[in-house]
């Protein structure tokens, strides 16, 4: 096994990967065997750094000098002056927007410093196509210490003891929910790994996956040992093709490496995991649902009890965990319940990983313990509010979660928490909103989907969401009443109470919350017939202010649909009841005559 | 190539996928995502086709490819345009493009040109939320698209 | 690719391939010894690339692993490459000139591992870095 001098690490994770990463990694490597450095420099395909706002990224170790924004055609410089002179490439360097300052090694960078990567430890780090880079890094010794030092039972009360709580969306412990598997009786078990991630605006689990494979087959051999199962399955998503390739390679690496397959570790112990694919139906991340679709049929979800624990996938008892929950358990069974529970809050333990996105500067994933606050994460972590806007709510647990406004913005975040103030943890989509989004319009978007996404089994969800996307609708075209605020409100909570799984117990919470915390909004559309942010087109208006307008008959010229008339060095008019409230007017004027109210 | 055209040689490909599967137990969804592969898309002969050869009943196999957003019984367009629909994309102006793309080629989301040269959908979150918003333009991902860049992507294609 | 058999054939595989990634987790310690190898054009031809491989095999040969090793630019003391400069966290950095292999090995038994100078090699401390 050779030994490289200096490694050139470039993020392969699709965000990058969609920015021409593997054309820098062509181009890199071609260089480096081109000044006869190959067996000095080795160039590595990583998973996703987490910084994906500034991708790709290139890392250079052991000099820890951090690259964004490379293009390819910077290779070549990149090899000439870092490579070979050792001068570091000035203008790749991240620069902070706070101090305006270069900053070479990422650990400095705001963005890094608050961060403690757990599930996240080797995205990055090691290249995820070579099982050897997982094994360098302490990769499948938890496996071969339980099977060899620990009994099964022992494994479940170290993950009891360690407090980890389910990273899916529920927050369910782990420990708890593999003794239920444990405890019923059957000739066959299963482990599930939950990767349909279908919350719009998450990606943690797509990184896990195209970052550190391994870790998480290692982690549902472990789950299998702990419950008595012999088969897994990694319920996936179709449109994660990189995620799909790079486990699947790394289960044929296990099973040739005796990693997975029969009598792991010359033990009795015999695990094997196969890959499901996901065709595009949210419900699915709904544990029955799941199971149902992987038996081949429609992904609707069943009543509970029983759970799975009882009777899960062919009836038999099952264990379905998510991707970032089997991501965290190496690392316990080998540093021990005591250090992961010394991390985070009371009742919620370790970290979580978020994936940042909307109006914020440093959009990415991040891992942070729990108990880390909003303003943290939005202001320090994430760089603040995109143009310099005032920010306005976050929304966080996606379609099942909720908006949470400025004043709870230095509530630390953990399960109960969020909870608390009418959102949810959900999966860790942090959607970073500003002064510029409608309230009424969020609500909407996320209603939209649930309808779309409802699988119309039980009817709380397929009639009632339905019902409140049209008072929605109503709203934002200006035809709301206050009838129609109260009937949102009432419908909310039914539908809360008696849908049947999880989507529809949850689908509510978007508009709850922002009926809680930006009633004013939803006035401002049924009182008024205004639009506060300007983005329910419906409420707007193009209006020519006289005093300034000149009579140029620009305006009148570019109307897609000849709704302003006029005499030449008169003032012109806007014909409201044609005008399709496009703007081109408004952008046309050279006198800034014309306002959007 | 026209791909709506069925041929032997696809189902010949169809039947070797299936021969190869040993449990065919639940395996439905696999065979479906096969069939897809190969055909561009589910009509209602590769549906019976399936579902005599795995001795399902059709009204199930229909059951099942309706359910599915990622399953097709219309044959799409020559160039797939998706268009990233995630929360990331939404808040950065996605709806916006749609409408552009809508407007240009004259076809609503989920259509395909009558000259079956475009398709256009709206995709959930493919996870680049860091290029919002993003389009898909037959499996090549384009970041940070703004409203006016609409026609010289078109053009590009 | 082998079967792996045991949770001890697992660790001696690691073990053995371990320093690939040992140099990538060097980077990232704050506490280590960085080693810096002055890698401009007059270095390189006055032989710093070997200089620099013996430091890794020496270190790597006496289990020395609070150590990272980094080429970097010119240092500006053309006149005695090869330069290596020794930065010891807490410590004024100090700088060796026309450090040939064996004398590398001597930095490493010294400087690095005893914390002691080694004087005839030193060519000054370098200028204040900011």
């Amino acid at each position: 096994m050779s030994r490289y001098r200096m490694h050139l690490l470039v993020c392969g994770g699709t965000g990058c990967k969609a920015s021409q990463s593997d054309k820098i990694i062509e181009n890199l490597n071609e260089l480096v065997i081109k000044n006869g450095l190959d067996k000095e420099v080795q160039v590595v395909a990583t998973g996703c750094f987490g910084f994906c706002e500034k991708g790709p990224i290139v890392k250079v170790l052991p000099d820890n000098v951090f690259y964004i924004e490379v293009k390819p055609e910077d290779a070549e410089e990149l090899v000439n002056e870092h490579v070979i002179k050792g001068r570091v490439v000035e203008r790749l360097l991240y620069i902070e927007p706070t101090l305006k300052e270069k900053i070479e090694q990422h650990k400095e960078m705001p963005f890094y410093k608050k961060q403690i990567r757990i599930a996240l430890r080797n995205c990055g780090f090691i290249n995820p196509e070579d099982i050897n880079e997982y094994i360098s890094v302490d990769g499948y010794q938890a496996l071969g210490k339980v099977l060899t030092e620990m009994t099964p039972q022992q494994v479940i009360e170290l993950m009891k003891k360690s407090g980890l709580r389910g990273r899916g969306g529920g927050g369910f412990p782990t420990g708890l929910k593999w003794e239920f598997a444990r405890k019923y009786e059957s000739d066959i078990k299963y482990i599930i790994c939950n990767a349909d991630e279908g919350d719009p605006g998450a990606f943690m689990d797509r990184s896990v996956l195209e970052g550190d494979p391994h870790s998480v087959l290692e982690a549902m051999a472990i789950a299998g040992y702990a419950i008595g199962a012999s088969k897994g399955y990694v319920y996936i998503r179709a449109e994660y093709p990189l995620a799909i390739e790079r486990l699947e390679l790394a289960i044929k690496q296990a099973r040739e490496t005796g990693l997975l397959g029969n009598n792991i570790f010359g033990t009795e112990f015999s695990f094997d995991v196969d890959v499901k694919y996901g065709a595009g139906a949210f419900v699915c991340g709904e544990e029955t649902s799941l199971i149902n679709s992987i038996e081949g049929n429609r992904g609707e979800p069943n009543n509970k009890p029983p759970f799975p624990a009882e009777k899960g996938l062919w009836a038999k008892p099952t264990s379905v965990n998510n991707v970032e929950t089997f991501a965290n358990i190496p690392p316990i069974i080998l540093k021990g319940a005591e250090w992961f529970s010394s991390i985070g809050t009371e009742n919620s333990k370790g970290t979580k990983v978020f994936a940042l996105a909307g109006k914020i500067n440093n959009v990415g994933l991040v891992e942070v313990p729990m108990g880390t606050t909003l303003r943290e994460i939005i202001f320090d972590i994430g760089g603040g509010i995109k143009d310099g806007k005032e920010f306005k709510a976050v929304q966080t647990g996606g379609p099942s979660g909720g908006c949470i406004p400025k004043q709870y913005l230095d509530t630390p975040i953990d399960y109960d928490n969020l909870s608390k103030i009418g959102s949810m943890m959900g999966s860790g989509g942090m959607i970073v909103l500003d002064e510029s989004d409608c309230m009424v319009n969020v609500a909407k978007f996320y209603l939209e989907f649930t309808v779309d996404e409802s699988c119309g089994k039980c009817t709380p969800c397929r009639v009632g969401n339905k019902r409140l996307y049209e008072i929605l609708t109503k709203i934002v075209e200006g035809k709301g009443t206050e009838q129609d605020l109260k009937d949102l409100r009432e419908l909310g909570e039914i539908i809360k109470d008696t849908a049947l799984c999880g989507l529809g117990q949850t689908s509510p919470n978007p508009i709850l919350s922002t009926l809680n915390y930006f009633w004013d909004e939803y006035e401002a559309h049924v009182k008024d017939k205004k639009c506060p942010s300007g983005v329910c087109t419906a409420l707007l208006k193009y209006i020519i202010i006289p005093e300034k307008c000149v009579g140029c008959t620009l305006c009148a010229r570019v109307c897609p649909v000849n709704c302003i008339s006029g005499q030449v060095k008169k003032v012109h008019e806007i014909d409201q009841n044609i005008c399709i409230k496009c703007g081109a007017c408004q952008k046309a004027c050279k006198f800034n005559a014309i306002e959007r109210k | 190539m026209c791909k709506n055209k069925l041929t032997e040689k696809m189902f010949h490909e169809l039947d070797v996928y299936i021969d190869s599967i040993e449990d065919k137990n639940g395996a439905l969804i696999s065979v479906l995502h096969k069939a897809q592969d190969i055909f561009g898309y589910l009509p209602s002969e590769v549906q019976l086709y399936i579902s005599r050869k795995l001795d399902i009943p059709a009204a199930k196999v229909n059951g099942v490819v309706t359910f599915y957003s990622y399953f097709t019984e219309e044959p799409r367009g020559e160039h797939v345009i998706n268009v990233c629909f995630g929360t990331a994309c939404f808040v950065r102006g996605a709806e916006g493009i749609l409408r552009e793309l809508e407007d240009k080629l004259k076809i609503k989301a989920g259509q395909t040109t009558p000259d079956g040269k475009y398709s256009i959908d709206a995709l959930r979150c493919v996870g680049a939320c860091g290029l919002a918003p993003v389009v898909i333009v037959d499996g090549k991902v384009f970041g940070r698209v703004k409203k006016e860049e609409v026609s010289s992507l078109l053009k590009d294609i | 690719m082998g079967q792996i058999k045991s949770l001890d054939e697992l660790k001696a595989l690691r073990d053995k391939i371990k320093d690939n990634i040992d140099i990538r987790e060097a980077g990232e310690q704050d506490t280590n010894i960085r080693v810096l190898v002055g890698m401009a054009t007059c270095g390189i031809a006055a032989g710093a690339r070997e200089t620099l491989n013996a430091l890794f095999e020496e270190a790597k040969k006496q289990g020395v692993n609070n150590l990272t090793i980094i080429h970097s630019g010119c240092m500006g003391a053309c006149h005695s490459e090869p330069t290596v400069e020794v930065r010891v966290p807490g410590e004024e950095p100090i700088l060796y000139g026309n450090v040939t292999p064996d004398k590398a090995k001597e930095i490493i038994d010294k400087h690095i591992k005893n914390g002691e100078l080694v004087q005839n090699l030193i060519i000054g401390k370098p200028f204040e870095t900011v």
